[in-house]
């Protein structure tokens, strides 16, 4: 079946009337749409460490239990880290999502098929390391009920897009990792993350 | 287990505690088999089975994304998973705390632990993490103590390499008979 969504679409589906979301974007493509769909605070896209965005979202989402955590991540971004899927499995955050924008390709290295092309199914994946709930989504009706499981029903969830390989203009968030920290953590825990804490 | 486990595992544990740590990511080892076990049976503290160590390092920029202090509990050959991600590390100056037992060091029997084990040192200052030598039982809790506290309170990234002869495994035999 030809995928016929449009990535910077989707994203911004998702991330429509997102309010307190906390979101994650994993490296390469997935960190330009989440920019393009509306640079924010509460966003920490990522430039390397590929593979950890998972990650990211499970410490967030441990720290935070009251927040909403959202992970937008790439089929080779989330390959690099399958196995945080398992990690994931075992300790089932009520508060977390991730999103894998599935395009088939390495899209910032010249556009080289990815497992997932060869019949990967990172959605059963995630269903078999113990993410009950996992679904493959390809049509565009089915985006923005997403907002829901998102922002309110109990996780983990998994959700596995398919959208279109296309080539689509690049949209940077700043590159300075002190700065994405920096006004993540001001805007989440107020302007005492600034300061380090004090003596004991 | 030998004694010297249960008061340094125990003295680090107080350490955690006393810091606010509240996320442990770790890779079972069994020189951390007693602190691990202290961990999860601390209400306080959520301990998190890793499948590889690289994990570990995202698991720790996410809690401090959302304010908490972490720390992850390793073996020297963990060290070589997490290079490329303590780029992350750097270029965010997220603060890190990792706690590695040593293998490759004196009375190793396992020929393919050797390698790692004599890097896990500069690899890790190579990759801008500081490292504190914790070479006895008594040392392993201030060490711990002191690398929380440039952690945490200076935005710097820490390791303390517990030294073999603390942890004393020698043979698959007193492996197993932990």
């Amino acid at each position: 079946m030809k995928a016929t969504l449009g990535r910077r679409n989707v994203v911004k589906e998702l991330l429509k009337e997102r309010m307190n979301l906390l979101v994650v974007a994993g490296l390469g493509s997935t960190s330009w749409d989440v920019t393009a769909a509306g640079d924010a605070d509460l966003s920490f896209p990522t430039w390397g460490a590929m593979g950890q965005a998972a990650m990211l979202g499970l410490g967030l989402a441990l720290a935070q239990p009251k927040r909403r955590v959202l992970v937008v991540t790439g089929d080779g971004e989330m390959l690099m880290g399958l196995g945080s899927l398992a990690t994931i499995g075992v300790q089932q955050p009520k508060n977390l999502t991730v999103v894998v924008i599935d395009n088939e390709r390495y899209g910032e290295t010249g556009m080289q098929a990815t497992h997932t092309a060869s019949g990967v199914d990172l959605a059963a994946v995630a269903k078999a390391c113990g993410i009950r709930s996992s679904q493959l989504v390809s049509s565009l009706k089915k985006i923005s009920p997403l907002r829901k499981i998102i922002h309110a029903t109990p996780g983990p969830h998994f959700v596995q897009i398919k959208v279109k390989a296309e080539k689509v203009p690049l949209v940077l968030p700043p590159k300075d990792g002190v700065l994405l920290k920096a006004r993540f953590r001001r805007a989440l825990l107020g302007g005492s993350a600034d300061v380090l804490p004090q003596e004991a | 287990m030998p004694r010297s486990e249960k008061t340094w595992a125990d003295e680090v544990h107080r350490e955690l505690a006393a810091a606010g740590v509240r996320v442990v990511g770790y890779v079972p080892d069994a020189g951390h088999k007693r602190l691990i076990e202290l961990c999860h049976a601390d209400r306080r503290m959520r301990a998190v089975v890793l499948s590889t160590e690289e994990e570990g390092i995202g698991l720790a920029a996410g809690a401090w994304l959302g304010g908490e202090k972490s720390v992850l509990l390793m073996q020297s050959s963990g060290v070589g998973n997490i290079i490329n991600v303590l780029g992350m590390v750097k270029a965010c100056r997220f603060p890190l705390v990792v706690i590695v037992t040593m293998r490759g060091e004196q009375g190793e029997f396992n020929p393919w632990q050797v390698p790692m084990g004599e890097a896990t040192a500069r690899v890790l200052e190579t990759m801008g993490v500081a490292v504190r030598q914790a070479g006895e039982a008594d040392t392993i809790a201030a060490h711990v103590h002191a690398a929380l506290r440039l952690a945490y309170d200076a935005q710097s990234a820490q390791a303390v390499l517990i030294a073999q002869r603390v942890i004393g495994i020698k043979s698959f035999q007193e492996q197993r008979s932990q």
